[in-house]
C-alpha cells in the first residue's frame, strides 16, 4: 500500500510545484503510515529525478514510451491507473493544475476513486477520509468525505510548503509498452513563450486593472514585476479590452492563482476578481477610490493614483537592490 | 455533426453565500440561479459554429442533471439558441454520479462533440467532463480555449504552461473548455425567449448510480486582518513593510 504522487515534468525538469506536491504526499503518507511513490511520465534524467527524494519520496519511477510524447489524457490516465494498481496505491495525488485537472477525473472513473479536487490542507480526518477544499469560488471551504477505497486528491497550487525530508531513493526508469492506437491526440502547432515567469508559478504577481487608464501606461507595472522577479496579470475588463493578453486575466473565469504577494493596481476588486486571487498570502491594493472593495481583501493599501504611486514603488525596489 | 453542451445550474457569481442546516448546505433563499459561466461560453461557441453553415454542425443540444428546479436555467439555454435539451431528473450528490448520468444519456442519443466547462462555480470540482469521457471510453481534451471545424475536422486550441497548442482528436470526444472559447456569452433575444417555450426538453429518469464523495460541511474563509494604509506620498514605505513585516520580497 502506498501513496502515489504524479510528478509532472516539464521538458525533463521539475519545479517548486513538484516539490510542494511530493512534500504534501509524504505528509499524507505519514498520516496513513504508508510510503510515497513518485511517478513521472517522459524522460527526466537521474539527477533531476533524485531531487524528488529530497522531499520524502521513498520510490521514484520514470515511465517512458515513444508513444507518450504529447499529453493524451486517455493514454496517460491508463498508464497511471495501471501503475497505481500494481503498486496498491490507496491515495493518488496530482497538482490541481491543467494536467491534474485533465487526468484526475479519468482516473477517478477507471479506479472508482472519489476525488477531492483543489485541496489546500492535509486531510482533516482519516476515518471518514475528509478533505478541505475551496468551494463557491473562494466564498466558502467545504469538508468533503471520500468514501471509496482509493482516493484521488488534487492539491491547490502554492497551498502547501515544501518540507525537506531526504530519503536517498534511487530513481528507476522503465520503458512501457503502450498499445499505439490508444494515443489519439495529435498536436499540429505549438506556441510557447520561454524565459518568462509563468503567472501560475510566480511567487509575486503585479496586476493592473482599468484604473491603469490606458494600455500605454503599463511600462512601470511591467518594470515593477520584473524587478521583483514576478509575473504580470490583469483584471477581466483589461483583457476584454485587449489592453493585455487574455492569459494574464486572473479572476473567476480566468486564472486562479495563489502567490505569496499579489499587488492589485487600479483594480476595484469585484467578487469575480477576488475569486481568482483570494488565496494569495498577501494582497496589496493601490486604488484611487478609497471605497473600492479590494481594500477589504487587502492587508496593505494605498489610496492614490496608480500613475503617481507606481514610479515611487519602482524607485524603492531599485534602492532595495543597491 | 451534433454538439452537446453540458450545463450546470449555479448561484449567480455575485451571490453572498450563506449556509443552512448546521453549515451542511447553502441557504438558497434569494439566490438567483444561472448557467455556469464556462458552460454559457461553451454554448455560445457551439452556436457560433452552428451559425456557420460550412462547419457542418447541425444541432446544439444542452444536457443537465437536476430536478425541476433547474427548468428556468434550461429554458434560458434554449432561449439563447440551443435546439433542444435533455434533463436527467436527479439530485446528484457528487461529480461522479453527475457524470455517470450524463454518460448514459450520451450513449442513448449519440453526439460528436461534448462540451463541458472546466469547473462549476459552486463546487469547483473540475471533474465532470473528464469523467464523462472515461465512462464513454472516448478521448478528452482539457484546458480548451478554442474550437474550430476545418473541412469537417474539429481543431482545438489547448492551453499549456506558457502558451497554447493546436490539437486534433477523432470524434466523438469531450472538450473541457475554459476562458477564451468565446468572447462574450450570447444573450437571449426576444424571439429566442418566445421559441424556447416550445422547444423539446427530453426528460430521463436516472439510472442507478453510485456516489463516491459527500459534503460533510462548509466553513467561511478566514477573515483577513484589516488593511494597513500607507500614505501615497510615502509609497516607499510599502516596499519596506513587504520586506520586513510581511517578508514576501
Amino acid at each position: 500500500m502506498s501513496v502515489l504522487v504524479y510528478a509532472e515534468n516539464w521538458d525533463g525538469k521539475f519545479k517548486k510545484l513538484s516539490y510542494e506536491l511530493v512534500s504534501y504526499a509524504s505528509s499524507v503518507a505519514e498520516m496513513l503510515k504508508m510510503d510515497v511513490v513518485a511517478l513521472t511520465i517522459g524522460k527526466a534524467d537521474d539527477d533531476e529525478l533524485r531531487k524528488l527524494g529530497n522531499f520524502g519520496a521513498a520510490k521514484i519511477i520514470s515511465l517512458v514510451s515513444a508513444q507518450l510524447t504529447v499529453l493524451d489524457n486517455q493514454a496517460y490516465a491508463k498508464v497511471i491507473a495501471d501503475y497505481a494498481l500494481k503498486e496498491g496505491s490507496k491515495v493518488i495525488i496530482f497538482s490541481n493544475n491543467m494536467t491534474g485537472k485533465a487526468l484526475a477525473p479519468r482516473l477517478s472513473v477507471k479506479l472508482k476513486a472519489g476525488i477531492g479536487s483543489g485541496v489546500s490542507k492535509l486531510p482533516l480526518s482519516l476515518d471518514p477520509f475528509t478533505v478541505y477544499k475551496r468551494a463557491y469560488s473562494g466564498n466558502a471551504f467545504a469538508h468533503v468525505i471520500i468514501r471509496s477505497d482509493i482516493k484521488i486528491l488534487t492539491l491547490a497550487q502554492n497551498s502547501f510548503d515544501v518540507i525537506e525530508k531526504p530519503t536517498g531513493a534511487v530513481p528507476e526508469t522503465a520503458a512501457i509498452d503502450i498499445d499505439g492506437p490508444l494515443v489519439k491526440t495529435t498536436v499540429t502547432e505549438t506556441h510557447k513563450q520561454t524565459g518568462k515567469i509563468l503567472l501560475t508559478d510566480a511567487d509575486i504577481v503585479v496586476s493592473g486593472g482599468r484604473g491603469m487608464k490606458s494600455p500605454d501606461n503599463w511600462a512601470p507595472l511591467v518594470e515593477l514585476a520584473s524587478l521583483l522577479n514576478g509575473a504580470t496579470a490583469c483584471s477581466r475588463p483589461v483583457s476584454d479590452e485587449g489592453w493585455r493578453p487574455h492569459e494574464e486575466h486572473t479572476g473567476q473565469t480566468g486564472k486562479i492563482i495563489a502567490p505569496n504577494l499579489y499587488l492589485a493596481i487600479g483594480i476595484s476588486g469585484a467578487t469575480q476578481h477576488l475569486a481568482g486571487i483570494s488565496s494569495s498570502k498577501y494582497i496589496v491594493a493601490i486604488n484611487s477610490d478609497k471605497d473600492a472593495p479590494i481594500f477589504e481583501a487587502a492587508q496593505y493599501g494605498i489610496v492614490g493614483d496608480a500613475m503617481k504611486v507606481l514610479p515611487k514603488l519602482v524607485e524603492a525596489v531599485k534602492n532595495l537592490k543597491k | 455533426m451534433k454538439i452537446l453542451v453540458c450545463i450546470s445550474n449555479v448561484p449567480d457569481t455575485t451571490t453572498k453565500i450563506k449556509f443552512a442546516e448546521g453549515n451542511t448546505s447553502i441557504d438558497t433563499s434569494g439566490i438567483q440561479w444561472v448557467i455556469n459561466p464556462w458552460d454559457e461560453l461553451s454554448l455560445t461557441r457551439a452556436l457560433e459554429l452552428k451559425d456557420d453553415a460550412s462547419s457542418g454542425v447541425k444541432s446544439v443540444t444542452v444536457a443537465h442533471v437536476g430536478t425541476a428546479m433547474s427548468e428556468p436555467t434550461i429554458r434560458k439555454a434554449l432561449a439563447i439558441g440551443a435546439d433542444d435539451a435533455i434533463r436527467i431528473n436527479y439530485n446528484a450528490p457528487d461529480a461522479y454520479s453527475v457524470a455517470a448520468q450524463l454518460a448514459e444519456a450520451i450513449k442513448k442519443e449519440g453526439f460528436d462533440i461534448i462540451m463541458c466547462g472546466i469547473e462549476s462555480s459552486d463546487f469547483n470540482g473540475s471533474a465532470v467532463g473528464g469523467m464523462i469521457s472515461e465512462f464513454l471510453g472516448i478521448p478528452s481534451v482539457s484546458s480548451v480555449s478554442g474550437l474550430k471545424i476545418e473541412n469537417g475536422t474539429p481543431v482545438l486550441t489547448r492551453e499549456i504552461d506558457g502558451g497554447r497548442e493546436s490539437v486534433k482528436v477523432p470524434v466523438p470526444f469531450v472538450a473541457v473548455v475554459q476562458k477564451g472559447i468565446a468572447k462574450e456569452p450570447r444573450i437571449a433575444s426576444m424571439r429566442g425567449i418566445m421559441t424556447a417555450r416550445t422547444k423539446p426538453v427530453r426528460l430521463y429518469e436516472p439510472i442507478a448510480a453510485e456516489s463516491l464523495t459527500e459534503i460533510a460541511g462548509f466553513e467561511k474563509p478566514a477573515l483577513r486582518a484589516a488593511c494597513k494604509y500607507i500614505d501615497p506620498e510615502n509609497a516607499a514605505q510599502l516596499i519596506e513593510l513587504l520586506q520586513n513585516e510581511a517578508k514576501v520580497i
